[in-house]
């Protein structure tokens, strides 16, 4: 069974501190929403886990099944099971998604199975509902943000990670597509991947079940719970949580904000 | 060592033989030869370049008498089609095949079905009266070195595709350079009649030694005619090559003007593109990837002289370990040239810290009612890109594999004659290295 434990994280991004101590565990086959309002780190934690530039941890550990995430290259961190769905999916110029996918199992000893990437990629896009003429463009290229989202999930359900953290998979992602998507990482979830889904809005949670709910305010998770503190947050907003701690207020102060 | 003109002297411009005219032709050029100087990077059109850091005596040109001749000299047998290798293949179906070896014509095949449609292949050496078609786009040399290919050239060639013909395949012109310290002067005139459509892959290949090569090739294409014409450089790592494509497009005409060019320690491509009839068109696009410590200088002309004319350039490269690329592209709109939309795009991937890239454009309009638009972009791969791919677990030598064969996936598309540029993707990766 996998799991992803986050201990004491905190992290930089561009230089300023964002994330105070992080601190989740994720099993295999559970679904936890990460929630807060905008700039509260919730994109921070997505990218220093995946290890992108300008993001730093300056504190804490992130094992994945006992490595350190936070010592590996992106590289390194995406073969040891780690998935990123981005919020914003990169462009990517002339490299379509059979190449990256095919280099990636390549490197995983994974493009050996019957058909190779190519079968893999096709079987997974007729699930996810993607047409096959998107899979010989390049990556994210002049694409809408639905099929930019649709791409991200085919990649997830080719790669087959152990841990995928969704950074506003719901976005630009219409009633139907967001189905489609929920209904291929529950999928996943079934066989045994554990998700750390980012949002801001309780809609992904109509569809998608979490069977923990986290609430960041300020690079911090300052709440807990099963599904129906999502409820509860839809009634008070989250201004209601916005309790800074006291360390956190001497600290601003002490920067003469 | 003898100096350069005694080197490349009007005696022996005068001993290349050929017709009157020709001989004539050769005579005066290398007589401006004698004054004339090396071109000198404080000009314009030299702005960067090592020009006067050439040696060209230490160069001879190719012995005169024609193949047989030059086979009683050090060079061996003569080259014919069948060694030219992988870049046969490459060629694949050909309406007709020209081939020359150090100076000197060694084949010229021609399909029936080509000759049935008119297109002939025409050494100009053999022609008894003199031909127009040879400067009749480039009237006056560019340079130094158009100066000396019209005195120096052994066998230039003339292709003629009539009005109203089109080829199946292309016609493929291969010069060879296999002698140490050969300069060879090749000459290529193509011209198009009303309506015809042709193909025409110009390639220049040499091997290990240092060679200098200075080719001009012209290009007449007619009224709504269409020619697709595709330069290859494929020199060696010692070699030289300072190449001029001129073009002239009349009415309704429409030239597809593609350049790949890997080889050569300095290597340089300038292209001249005239649109000198309404309507007409010039797409012009070149890739190009230098590694090591080589040079690669492009200098491209659009010059619109009619109404309703459109250009566009698309000129992609990439520079590793300490290599260095040039380009500089002046976009020219004639007063008449009302309606003339011309695009005029620079990339440059530099993937070493040592290497060094200049882009530069320029705009010289001198009509009000014109679209013009020019960008360059110059830098490393992008972060992004790059952690994107290692982020789905590409690991990073194939990442930025990926990443730099894809950033030449839309020029190598747009290249004409695709049978042949197809092949190209290929030559990215062996530059780049090999695959782990």
């Amino acid at each position: 069974m996998s799991e992803l434990v986050v201990e004491g994280l905190r992290a930089n991004a561009a230089g300023e501190p964002i994330l105070h101590g992080v601190d989740l565990r994720i099993v295999a086959g559970e679904v936890h929403a990460v929630m807060g309002p905008n700039g509260c780190g919730k994109s921070t934690l997505a990218h220093v886990l995946a290890g992108r530039h300008g993001y730093t941890a300056t504190a804490g550990r992130a094992l994945l099944d006992g490595r350190d995430l936070l010592t590996l290259s992106p590289f390194e961190r995406a073969q040891a099971g780690l998935f990123l769905a981005m919020q914003y999916p990169t462009e990517v110029p002339g490299v379509n998604l059979l190449d990256v996918l095919g280099a990636s199992l390549r490197a995983a000893g994974r493009d050996l199975a019957a058909g190779g990437p190519a079968a893999l990629l096709s079987t997974e896009a007729e699930r996810l509902g993607v047409p096959p003429a998107l899979l010989e463009r390049a990556v994210n290229v002049d694409l809408s943000g639905g099929e930019q989202k649709r791409g991200e999930a085919l990649q997830l359900a080719v790669l087959r990670p152990r841990i995928a953290v969704l950074d506003e998979i719901d976005s630009g992602l219409d009633v139907d597509a967001l189905r489609a998507v929920a209904r291929r990482i529950e999928e996943a979830t079934s066989d045994g991947l554990g998700v750390l889904a980012i949002t801001h809005y309780t809609r992904l949670l109509g569809v998608l079940r979490a069977d923990r709910v986290h609430i960041m305010i300020r690079g911090r998770i300052v709440a807990s719970g099963g599904p129906e503190l999502a409820n509860e947050l839809e009634q008070t907003g989250y201004e209601g949580w916005d309790r800074p701690a006291p360390a956190e207020v001497a600290v601003r102060l002490g920067r003469s904000f | 060592m003898p100096d350069l003109q005694e080197i490349f002297s009007v005696a022996y411009a005068a001993g290349l033989g050929g017709p009157d005219w020709l001989q004539q032709r050769r005579r005066e050029a290398a007589e401006a030869f004698r004054t004339a100087e090396l071109p000198s990077s404080s000009e314009e059109e030299w702005r960067y370049s090592p020009v006067s850091e050439l040696r060209l005596e230490t160069y001879r040109p190719a012995p005169s008498g024609g193949a047989n001749g030059a086979a009683g000299d050090d060079t061996g047998p003569a080259a014919g089609p069948g060694e030219l290798g992988t870049l046969r293949d490459r060629l694949a179906a050909l309406s007709a095949l020209v081939v020359t070896c150090d100076g000197h014509l060694v084949g010229a095949e021609i399909t029936p079905e080509a000759a049935a449609a008119g297109l002939s292949v025409r050494p100009l050496g053999e022609e008894t009266e003199p031909v127009g078609a040879l400067g009749g786009v480039l009237d006056a040399p560019a340079d130094l070195f158009g100066l000396m290919n019209d005195a120096f050239c052994t066998e230039p060639v003339m292709l003629e595709i009539p009005s109203g013909a089109r080829l199946a395949d292309p016609v493929a012109v291969v010069n060879v350079v296999r002698t140490q310290s050969l300069a060879i002067f090749p000459r290529l005139v193509v011209v198009v009649g009303d309506g015809a459509e042709a193909q025409v892959v110009n390639a220049l290949v040499s091997g290990e030694g240092e060679v200098l090569a200075v080719p001009v090739a012209e290009l007449d294409v007619g009224p709504a005619a269409r020619l697709e014409y595709l330069n290859l450089q494929e020199l060696g790592p010692q070699a030289t090559g300072i190449d001029q494509t001129a073009a002239t497009v009349a009415t309704q005409g429409h030239l597809v003007i593609g350049l790949a060019a890997v080889g050569g320690t300095y290597a340089r491509c300038r292209v001249d593109c005239t649109l000198a009839g309404r309507g007409a068109t010039g797409d012009m696009s070149a890739m190009y990837f230098g590694d090591r410590d080589q040079i690669l200088d492009f200098r491209t002309y659009q010059n619109h002289l009619a109404p309703d004319t459109n250009s566009n350039l698309l000129f992609v490269g990439a520079v590793e370990d300490r290599a260095r690329s040039i380009y500089s592209g002046l976009i020219r709109v004639g007063p008449k040239a009302r309606g003339t939309d011309a695009e005029q795009t620079n990339r440059i991937l530099k993937l070493s810290e040592e290497v060094w890239a200049d882009s530069v454009p320029n705009l010289e309009i001198e009509n009000n009612d014109v679209r013009c638009a020019h960008a360059s972009s110059v830098g490393p791969v992008d972060e992004d890109h790059r952690f994107y791919l290692e982020s789905r677990g590409v690991p990073p030598d194939v990442a930025e594999r990926l990443i730099v064969e894809g950033f030449f996936r839309e020029v190598r598309r747009r290249l004409p004659v695709q049978s042949v540029a197809a092949g190209f993707d290929e030559m990215v990766r062996a530059k780049i290295g090999p695959e782990q």
